[in-house]
C-alpha cells in the first residue's frame, strides 16, 4: 500500500508574526519556512511504520499546495524518508481549494492511507484533512495520537474530549493527526539530505476550484499588561482582583 | 436566518462549551433574525435538553443515541439537521469533534468554514468573522464567500448568558443508519477527574515546583474549592507524579480557560504553548525572573507550598461572600 502525507509548508514557529500591505498579508520577509510541526510528526510516523517491513507499506509519497519556494520544504522531506514528492502548482487558496487540489491527486493516484496534520501552524484552520476525506467519500479519524497496524486492520488511538478511544478501521481512510503520533520529529541526516536531490519530485498543475472563504486582513493582539505582582502576605489582594476585577472566580 | 449549533454532552450532561455555543449562537440569531435550533447526539433526557433554552435555543432536536463517534455518520446527522432548520449559519465548537466533523459539513454543505473564531461577526451576509490565526499571535479576518456559514467557536471565547428562555424539544430522525459508520470503537478511557481539563473554566496546575507527587492534594483541594480541573508541566508527567492525560504544552494539550493557575512552572515556550490563550494567568513561583512572569497576568514570588494553604483560605472566604 501506498502511504501520502499532506504537507504544509509553515513560517518556522518561532517567527516573530508581521503584516504587510495594510494588514493584508503576511510579511515573510527574512522568514524560515518549515514543514508544519504534526506534518512532520505524521511524516515521522510514516516512516516508523514503513521500516517495519512487517507492515504493508510499499511507498511514501509526500504532496504540497502552492508555489515553487515550497519545494524546499518539500526536499526536507524526501531527506527525512518519503520516497517521492509531488507539488500542486498554485498559489495557495482556502483550506477548500488546497483540499480539492489534493483530492484530485488522490483520485488518479493509489493510496490506502492518506495523513494530515490535524492543523497547520499558520491559518490554523484543521480543516484540509476533513473536507479533503469528504471530498473523496473516505472515512476519516481525527485527533489521532497512535497508528499500527495488526490483521489486515489499522488500530487507531484519537483523543476525544475528555478522554481516548481505541478504534479499528480498514484503509483506505484518512488519518488526521496530532501530537503523540511519533515522539519526536525525525532530523534528516546528511546522507537522507544527499538521496533527497535525486528523489523524483513532481509537479502538477491546479485544477480550477473557487475558494469558499477569503482572508481580508490580519491584526496583532493587544500587547499585554505587565504581570500585577503580589507579596505572599497579601493573597487577599489577589483574590479579591481575580473575583472583582477579572472576574474569573 | 436561522442558526444551527451543535451541542455536545458528556454521560448525558451539556458540556460548558455546549452553553457557550448556545448564548453565542442566540447572539448571532439576533443578528440574522432567526432562531437557534440545537442539535444534541446521544442519550441526553428531556429535562437535560430543555436547559439549553435557557441560553437561547428555541428548538432543541434530539437524534439520540447515533453509537461511538463516526465523523461520516455525525457528518450525516448535522447536516439532515441543517436541511431540516435551513440554518444559514452552523455553528461548533472548536475541539477534537468540531474539528472533525465542521471540515467534512463544509464540503457536503457547500458552506465556507471560518474556524477557531474569537468573536461574534461583524456582519452576516457576506458573514465577516475574526479567528484566531498563528496559533493565537494574530487574528485574521476572514469572509465568507457561500451563502451558508459554518463556524467553529474558539474556546472560553464568549460568555454563557442565561435568557430565561423556553425550548421545546424534538425527536429528530436524521435517517442516517448509524451502523454505516467505518470506524470500530476497541476501547473507551475516559478522563477521570471531575471535570474536564478541555472543558473547564478555571485549571490548576503544578510543576516541578511543586517538589512530589504527594504535594498535589494540596492542588486538588483548590481545584475542589474552585470547581476547577488539574494539569500540569511535562516533567511531571514523566515524572509520574500526575497522568499523562494532564499535561498541557507543545507535547500535551492545548487548553484556553478563563484563568489558568500555575504553581511552581517556570513557563517555558513549550509549556507555555499550551496555555497562552488562557484569558488570565496567574503564577506562583519562589524565582522572580522565570519566564512565567511575562506570560502572567497577576504574580506572587514565593513558595507554592506556603502560599497555597492562605491561597486556598481567601478564596474560599471569597466565594463564601
Ligand atoms: C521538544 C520539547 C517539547 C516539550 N513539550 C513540553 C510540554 O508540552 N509541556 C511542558 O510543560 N513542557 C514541555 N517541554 C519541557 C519544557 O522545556 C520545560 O522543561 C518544562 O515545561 C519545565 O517544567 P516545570 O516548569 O514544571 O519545571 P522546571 O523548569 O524545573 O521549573 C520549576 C519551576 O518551579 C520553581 N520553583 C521551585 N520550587 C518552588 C517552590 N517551592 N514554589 C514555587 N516555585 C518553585 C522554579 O523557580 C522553576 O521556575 C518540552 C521540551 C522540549 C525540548
Amino acid at each position: 500500500m501506498n502511504v501520502l502525507v499532506c504537507i504544509s509548508n509553515v513560517p518556522d514557529t518561532t517567527t516573530k508574526v508581521r503584516f504587510s500591505g495594510d494588514n493584508t498579508s503576511f510579511d515573510s520577509n527574512g522568514v524560515q519556512w518549515i514543514i508544519n510541526p504534526w506534518d512532520e510528526l505524521a511524516l515521522t510516523r510514516a516512516m516508523e511504520l514503513k521500516e517495519d517491513t512487517s507492515n504493508p507499506i510499499a511507498k511514501v509519497t509526500v504532496i504540497t499546495v502552492g508555489a515553487a519556494a515550497a519545494e524546499p520544504t518539500l526536499r526536507k522531506a524526501l531527506a527525512i524518508g518519503a520516497d517521492d514528492a509531488i507539488r500542486v502548482d498554485a498559489e495557495t487558496g482556502d483550506a477548500f481549494y488546497v483540499a480539492s487540489q489534493i483530492a484530485e491527486v488522490v483520485k488518479n493516484g493509489d493510496f490506502g492511507i492518506i495523513l494530515n496534520g490535524i492543523e497547520s501552524s499558520d491559518y490554523n484552520g484543521s480543516a484540509v484533512g476533513g473536507m479533503l476525506s469528504e471530498l473523496l467519500d473516505l472515512p476519516s479519524v481525527s485527533a489521532v495520537s497512535s497508528m499500527n497496524f495488526a490483521n489486515g486492520e489499522v488500530l487507531i488511538n484519537r483523543d476525544i474530549d475528555g478522554g481516548r478511544e481505541e478504534l479499528s478501521i480498514s484503509t483506505p481512510f484518512i488519518c488526521i493527526v496530532q501530537k503523540g503520533i511519533a515522539k519526536e520529529p525525525r532530523i534528516a541526516a546528511m546522507r537522507g539530505i544527499m538521496m533527497a536531490r535525486k528523489k523524483p519530485l513532481q509537479v502538477e498543475s491546479a485544477v480550477d476550484v473557487a475558494s469558499l472563504t477569503e482572508t481580508l486582513e490580519f491584526a496583532l493582539p493587544t500587547p499585554k499588561e505587565p504581570c500585577k505582582m503580589f507579596e505572599a502576605d497579601n493573597i487577599k489582594e489577589l483574590v479579591n482582583l481575580l473575583q472583582n476585577e477579572a472576574k474569573v472566580i | 436566518m436561522s442558526v444551527l449549533v451543535y451541542t455536545e454532552n458528556w454521560d448525558g450532561k451539556f458540556k460548558n462549551s455546549s452553553y457557550e455555543l448556545v448564548s453565542y449562537a442566540n447572539k448571532v440569531a439576533e443578528m440574522t433574525g432567526g432562531s437557534v435550533t440545537a442539535l444534541s447526539i446521544g442519550n441526553v433526557g428531556d429535562d437535560e435538553l430543555s436547559t439549553l433554552g435557557n441560553y437561547g435555543a428555541s428548538t432543541v432536536l434530539s437524534a439520540g443515541d447515533a453509537g461511538s463517534f463516526d465523523n461520516q455518520v455525525y457528518t450525516g446527522i448535522i447536516s439532515a439537521a441543517a436541511e431540516k432548520s435551513g440554518a444559514k449559519v452552523i455553528i461548533l465548537s472548536d475541539n477534537n469533534a468540531g474539528k472533525a466533523l465542521a471540515p467534512r459539513l463544509s464540503v457536503r454543505l457547500k458552506a465556507g468554514l471560518a474556524s477557531g473564531v474569537t468573536s461574534v461577526p461583524e456582519a452576516i451576509s457576506p458573514l465577516l468573522v475574526n479567528k484566531k490565526v498563528f496559533s493565537g499571535k494574530a487574528f485574521a479576518k476572514v469572509k465568507v464567500l457561500s451563502d451558508t456559514a459554518i463556524l467553529t467557536l474558539a474556546q472560553n471565547s464568549y460568555e454563557i448568558v442565561e435568557t430565561g428562555g423556553n425550548a421545546s424539544v424534538e425527536a429528530f430522525d436524521s435517517g442516517v443508519d448509524s451502523s454505516t459508520g467505518k470506524t470500530i470503537v476497541k476501547d473507551v478511557q475516559k478522563q477521570t477527574g471531575k471535570i474536564l481539563l478541555s472543558d473547564a473554566e478555571v485549571v490548576v496546575s503544578g510543576g516541578r515546583g511543586m517538589k512530589s507527587g504527594d504535594n498535589w492534594q494540596t492542588l486538588e483541594e483548590l481545584a475542589d474549592v474552585l470547581g476547577a480541573a488539574m494539569a500540569c508541566s511535562r516533567p511531571v508527567s514523566d515524572e509520574g507524579w500526575r497522568s499523562h492525560d494532564e499535561h498541557t504544552g507543545q507535547t500535551g494539550k492545548i487548553i484556553a480557560p478563563n484563568l489558568y493557575l500555575a504553581f511552581g512552572i517556570s513557563g517555558a515556550i513549550q509549556h507555555l504553548a499550551g496555555v497562552s490563550s488562557s484569558k488570565y494567568i496567574v503564577a506562583v513561583n519562589t524565582d522572580k525572573d522565570a519566564p512565567i512572569f511575562e506570560a502572567a497576568d497577576y504574580g506572587i514570588v514565593g513558595d507554592a507550598l506556603q502560599v497555597l494553604p492562605e491561597f486556598i483560605n481567601e478564596i474560599k472566604a471569597a466565594k463564601a461572600q
